[in-house]
């Protein structure tokens, strides 16, 4: 790997940083629950939950576990557990 | 409850894999500023959180253009990015992403002065309200009161002994077209002021609160939820300013005492167990009330 | 004023409107400034240029030096060709921003009116302020005169864009002695520039086209490697300042020297290292004494960075002594010049002796007689006289201490 002139890189290299490895607690989400708001795609800051549907899916190879989604549910959809290694 | 804003699997502009903390409130905003700007934009950051968690080298999550200068020139650069634009007859947007520190403090002079030359550039401040990236040093933009490394409450302090400057003012007092306070609490009346601005020929102001689990002392989850009570609270009064003149506010229906706002977070808690601390967040109180005064937020 | 378009032909004119015209013709895209005596005159001329549509640049009014340095960082980085100017306590301000341009390898063009820093304040000139930022990685030309100094500014721009170099490149010229001095100059004509510097052709800028990220940070497995590929662009650098000085020379029929200028210094004893203005005096100096039979002769450095240490060694080699005149000091030790010629030299077996000397600073008059004591006292030490203990403060006046 050669280094670039004046350190200067290229687009979405962080995708290579898979930050699910971070996580204590992960989201599940119930899509009987679902209300379909979308206020966790809204909120995630690591852009981790996208629509599938009529419903919402996590992507767990960088959710953090922050648990912003889960709180923010206005329909309990989304319950934390915690991350069995 | 706001109508969706993601309605299918759209690009994001902010890829995954970045560095923030679990909960990063200024995550969430530039995800939301970046869904209201679009991929024809030019971004520029200072040092600072953001730029921290969105650079490391070869791990970049930007999807559009970006560039961190230094600490206290993210408006200077892109003053010259937005001069080089004209230039190439390009009408690409030009946006600052900057923390309270590069703006409030080192990043002012300059700041000012781009203000001053009226370019064609929205500035756009995450305020996480200190220093967060270097361990929770206190600025300008720092609360009253609050608890940070460099205002410690002690035996001979309570914390912040300096009120939070008025920045919004500041730049509504350089005579730019437009200034606008937003929260995360209410993604799409950030979304909306940001492409309100982007319509806006000449600077503009805009200051987004960005609560910090870390730096301020609340789980991770309740990001959102203490954007909720800066906001409800009147702590941080939501309103635009058009040629120096507020033109609209988000009103707020019984408006909660600060109190629920600060036992939610450690950098208050001394508020609540030490002696005097009643008459203190009294005075946080009143700030609270002046705010609701002066911008007629109780409605 | 208008541009000249004189081809062939010679006017007098004050030395900042020279400069201001080689640079309005090399088109830049991006001017920013912020004034500080004696600079002012360059972008003042500038600024006329714009107004009356002689020069079709942005111009950014700005609130520092600091602010003028970032802008034009920032205009360079959006793919336009940059340039901006300063002086002393300017360059200083500039100082961070001016580092970060060279280490993420923005090609813009900085003129140097040099004067010297406070404390104590002084408008007069010396060379503190561009030594002061030699670490930086920028490129350094110093020039003589004013003929010089707007052929250079020219050159400036090809030697920073070229892809192999892509380095911020500053033209360093003594304040007052050439700024606001008037002599004779052969203005280049815009066709002439045009066929001399092609448009600038970025290697990377910011455009959601190609989505790029500038100024990320990386860890201690990396930084040495970065570091490394600046200081190879310079000594690349090497090169390519001579051969845009010979391709000058080509296309308008002047050579002012590449990385160094060789001033009759066939079979001299003595030899006298020196940059800026001072090196005209030195030059008739060197007439005199020539005439009177000494042999002694000048290396003027026109590089400083990159440090033109391979024809240093070459040329120093049959010596006695080299007298080595700093504009500048680095309080408490030596000067800049010294210091790395002393170093450059410091493993050659057949070495001269080195006599360093701190001369002009803060604008004190050198004279062909100061040029005189220095060769003087460098014979001495030649003919194995006690090595000074400390540099020669040439014509100090122990009077005032």
């Amino acid at each position: 790997m050669k280094l670039t002139i004046g350190a200067i890189c290229g687009p979405a290299g962080s995708k290579a940083n898979r930050t699910g490895s971070w996580r204590s607690y992960r989201p599940i989400l119930h899509p009987e629950t679902c209300t379909d708001c979308g206020l966790c795609a809204t909120f995630c800051p690591d852009s981790c939950v996208f629509p599938q549907g009529e419903a919402y899916c996590i992507d767990y190879t960088y959710c953090k576990g922050c648990g912003i989604c889960a709180e923010e549910c206005p329909s309990g959809a989304i319950k934390m557990i915690v991350e069995e290694k | 409850m706001s109508a969706k804003l993601i309605k299918e699997r759209e690009p994001e502009l902010l890829a995954p894999g970045h560095r923030a903390c679990p909960g990063c409130g200024t995550a969430i905003a530039v995800r939301l500023i970046l869904k209201a700007t679009g991929r024809d934009v030019i971004l520029v950051s200072p040092t600072g959180c953001l730029e921290t968690f969105a650079s490391r080298y070869l791990e970049s999550p930007w999807e559009v253009p970006w560039m961190h200068p230094l600490f206290e020139n993210a408006a200077a650069v892109a003053s010259g990015i937005e001069a080089a634009l004209r230039v190439k007859g390009s009408s690409t947007k030009v946006v600052v992403i900057a923390g309270d520190g590069g703006t409030f403090d080192i990043g002012m002079g300059g700041l000012s002065g781009m203000f001053e030359r009226g370019q064609d550039i929205l500035y756009i401040c995450y305020d996480n309200e200190a220093y967060m990236n270097t361990g929770v040093q206190r600025s300008a933009s720092t609360p009253y009161l609050a608890s940070t490394t460099t205002s410690p409450h002690g035996r001979r302090a309570w914390g912040e002994d300096r009120p939070k400057k008025d920045m919004p003012a500041i730049a509504a007092a350089h005579g730019i077209p437009y200034v606008a306070t937003a929260s995360l609490a209410y993604p799409q009346d950030l979304i909306n002021k940001i492409k309100k601005a982007l319509s806006i020929k000449g600077p503009k102001y805009i200051q987004i609160d960005c609560p910090c689990n870390i730096g301020w002392g609340f789980p991770e989850s309740k990001t959102i939820e203490m954007a909720r009570l800066a906001a409800q609270t009147g702590l941080t009064p939501l309103f635009e300013m058009e040629n120096g003149q507020v033109t609209k506010v988000r009103k707020i229906k019984d408006r909660k005492p600060v109190e629920e706002y600060l036992e939610a977070q450690s950098r208050f808690r001394h508020l609540f167990q030490r002696e005097g601390g009643a008459g203190q967040i009294a005075k946080i109180q009143a700030i609270a009330d002046a705010n609701a005064r002066r911008y007629g937020l109780d409605s | 004023m208008k541009l000249h378009e004189t081809k062939g032909q010679r006017a007098v004119m004050e030395g900042s409107w020279a400069v201001a015209q080689a640079v309005a013709r090399c088109r830049p895209g991006v001017i920013s400034a912020y004034p500080i005596t004696p600079q002012t005159h360059i972008v003042e001329y500038l600024a006329q240029l714009v107004a009356d549509g002689d020069l079709a640049a942005e111009y950014l009014r700005v609130d520092s030096e600091f602010s003028a340095a970032s802008a034009v960082y920032g205009a360079s980085g959006a793919g336009v060709r940059a340039y901006t100017a300063s002086s002393s306590q300017g360059l200083l301000l500039m100082t961070e921003v001016l580092y970060n341009m060279a280490g993420t390898r923005l090609p813009v063009v900085i003129s140097a009116a040099n004067r010297t820093l406070s404390a104590p304040i002084s408008i007069q000139p010396d060379q503190q302020d561009t030594i002061s930022l030699r670490d930086s990685g920028i490129i350094q030309l110093y020039v003589e005169d004013s003929q010089e100094a707007h052929d250079a500014h020219i050159q400036a721009f090809r030697i920073a864009e070229d892809p192999e170099i892509l380095l911020p490149v500053m033209v360093c010229m003594d304040g007052w002695l050439i700024t606001h001095t008037f002599e004779p100059v052969e203005v280049a004509t815009q066709e002439a520039v045009d066929a001399f510097l092609p448009p600038f052709k970025p290697l990377h800028s910011l455009d959601p086209a190609c989505p790029l990220t500038f100024g990320s940070f990386t860890d201690d497995d990396k930084l040495m490697e970065f570091r490394y590929m600046v200081h190879q662009a310079q000594q690349k650098a090497k090169l390519r300042i001579e051969e845009a000085a010979r391709a000058f020379e080509q296309s308008f029929g002047r050579y002012y020297g590449g990385l160094i200028e060789a001033y009759r210094t066939e079979g001299a004893e003595i030899l006298i290292l020196a940059m800026g203005t001072m090196v005209g005096t030195i030059k008739e100096a060197i007439d005199q004494m020539r005439g009177a039979g000494h042999k002694v002769g000048l290396i003027k450095i026109r590089s400083y960075r990159p440090f033109p240490a391979e024809s240093l060694r070459e040329l120093t080699q049959s010596a006695k002594a080299v007298a080595v005149l700093d504009n500048n000091i680095s309080l408490g030790a030596f000067g800049a010049l010294a210091a790395d010629v002393a170093l450059c030299l410091a493993n050659q077996i057949r070495r001269p002796a080195i006599l360093p000397c701190i001369i002009g600073l803060g604008g004190r008059e050198i004279t062909i007689d100061s040029i005189k004591s220095i060769v003087e006292r460098a014979h001495q030490v030649a003919e194995g006289g006690a090595p000074p203990a400390d540099s020669f403060w040439v014509d100090l006046r122990p009077e005032l201490l």
